[in-house]
């Protein structure tokens, strides 16, 4: 294992303290419960926007926090979800009177620790704590009987739409309608090419041969559902568009589309890779109306890339069109 | 049998702990092949903390357990943080006070434990979980006492029941927790929760009797 770092265990404090030297008028980070805060919070009146969820695919979720996205980021181990302590603390922090919104990607281990955050956030405080829930993959099969679709490419999406809401004054009740509205409307697929090295694991999670693709990764470099030959950019850009466009019909709507690389992927190949998906979406009558192209939501070093779609009406546009500043995204402003 | 008092306690988990860091590696690469390769790494900071709690700065086996409970969720983060910290906490509110240890309170205590794991985590026997560990080690704790054992034949019991479970593992196909999204792949691997689990009740018969 090769990494830029001092000591495997210290590697998520000493990457928050670059943060904070890096973002020192727009960010606030508490090192000791590992949350990143917006230097202004909380503002009165604004629904407080907490997401958080293991390190490792930065720059979500620390580096979306700032005007018109988050309002606190808590930083987990990597690839581990954060613990309780960590949320409360944010939900303390942000809490300027219209409630506290968490944003989760449906992973056990997240839902387990920020529903027991809520519980007892809400107990000491009388806070209303609500959730919503990102589950987007569709390369897991969603039933009762199992932990169900995890989230993934979409939470960039949600973090983004649900910020600009939350910004312009909407209360927790229409965020909740709107995150549900975005989860119904948002699928993602991934492909990895080569696996990360959790660092406290010191090597690769799994092993591809030089001419192998994993197909359907999550964002914990563990491995998908099947294996394939590597094909040409063009065929990658078919196998990654099947899957979502036959879990659910985007014709019909403009769709905001968001081809991402999984950390360890060039932007000339993520770019290329976006020229072939756009081909293939626009023969099956899909109607990009936004693009974001690059390094999102990463798995460490991973070589790879996932696409997510979202069916986006004009109040969609417009919040993803609003104005936001956040180390990971920026624009309008 | 045998004494239920925060001594006693502490014993058990530091032997727990101890065991863990051993096994952190063997934890880790199970996971490797299902999940993503963290679980040693894990439990062995949230036991390692566990281990630091002073006995002696506890009234009773009771204000121990809910201490190493809210310790584990506070430490270990993804799943295994709140499941393993809600069976300490519910252990520490069924063992309320100390003194004689029996095969019946033991039964109730990991019955009380085994569901408030399900309760967090809802998963059921046979869903490649630590509760496939568990649950076969709760009734063999709860038959034991039901035929008058004692508590060292209640844990040993417990224990080889414990240790079946996790082996029943391997050919599950996982359907809560992260190796749920391998499907069909996931069989043919031992569950690293179910194994961490066998391990704590192992360590419970080593200990406690």
């Amino acid at each position: 294992m090769k990494k830029l770092i001092n000591a495997v265990e210290d590697i998520v404090t000493d990457s928050l303290v670059g943060v904070a030297a890096a973002h020192p008028d727009s960010l606030t980070v508490d090192l000791q419960n590992s949350v990143v805060l917006r230097a202004d919070a909380p503002r009165t009146g604004k629904v407080g926007l907490v997401s958080g969820g293991g390190s490792g695919h930065e720059p979500m979720h620390s580096g979306y926090v700032g005007y018109g996205m988050l309002d606190a980021a808590c930083c987990g181990q990597v690839f581990t979800s954060p613990v309780p302590d960590q949320m409360m603390a944010a939900d303390k922090a942000v809490d300027g009177g219209a409630g506290v919104l968490h944003i989760v990607k449906n992973y056990t281990g997240d839902v387990m620790n920020f529903d027991m955050a809520a519980e007892m956030s809400a107990a000491e405080t009388g806070t209303r704590i609500e959730s919503v829930l990102v589950a987007d993959d569709v390369a897991v099969q969603d039933s009762l009987f199992t932990a169900g679709r995890r989230g993934v490419g979409l939470t960039v999406l949600m973090e983004k739409i649900l910020g600009a809401a939350a910004e312009t004054g909407r209360d927790l009740d229409a965020l909740l309608d709107l995150g549900a509205k975005v989860n119904d409307g948002g699928r993602s697929f991934g492909l990895a090419l080569t696996s990360c090295v959790v660092p406290a694991a010191g090597q690769p999670t799994f092993e591809l041969d030089e001419d192998e693709v994993e197909l359907g990764i999550g964002i914990h470099g563990e491995p998908g559902r099947e294996r394939a030959k590597l094909g040409t950019a063009a065929q990658v850009a078919e196998q990654i568009v099947e899957p979502i466009l036959a879990d659910l019909d985007f014709t019909g709507t403009p769709v905001i589309a968001m081809l991402n690389g999984m950390g360890g992927t060039p932007l000339i190949e993520q770019y290329l890779v976006w020229g072939e998906v756009s081909k293939v979406l626009s023969g099956k009558g899909v109607a990009i109306a936004r693009t974001l192209v690059g390094n999102h939501i990463t798995s460490l070093e991973m070589a790879g890339c996932s696409l997510t779609l979202l069916k986006a009406d004009d109040d969609l546009l417009t919040l993803w069109d609003a104005p936001v500043n956040t180390p990971g995204l920026r624009w309008g402003c | 049998m045998s004494d239920l008092s925060a001594q006693a306690v502490s014993t058990w988990l530091k032997d727990y702990a101890d065991v863990i860091t051993e096994n952190a590696n063997y934890l880790t690469d199970l996971d490797r092949q299902i999940g993503d390769a963290d679980h040693g790494s894990n439990m062995s900071r949230g036991m390692s903390a566990v281990a630091a709690l002073d006995p002696a700065s506890f009234a009773d086996a009771s204000g121990l357990l809910k201490k190493a409970g809210m310790t584990l969720v506070s430490t270990v983060g993804g799943a295994s943080g709140p499941l393993y910290g809600t069976f300490f906490l519910r252990l520490g509110t069924t063992l309320t006070t100390d003194g004689e240890l029996s095969a019946e309170k033991f039964a109730a205590a990991m019955k009380a434990g085994l569901d408030g794991i399900v309760a967090r985590g809802k998963a059921s026997q046979g869903d490649k979980t630590l509760v496939d560990s568990l649950t076969p080690a709760v009734e063999a704790a709860q038959d034991a006492a039901a035929a008058g054992k004692s508590l060292a034949e209640s844990l040993q019991a417990a224990s080889a029941a414990a240790d079946k479970g996790r082996d029943a593992t391997v050919e599950m196909i996982a359907r809560r927790g992260r190796a749920s999204y391998l499907g069909e792949r996931s069989r043919g691997h031992q569950d690293p929760g179910a194994t961490s689990m066998a391990l704590l009740i192992d360590s419970a018969a080593r200990c406690l009797a």
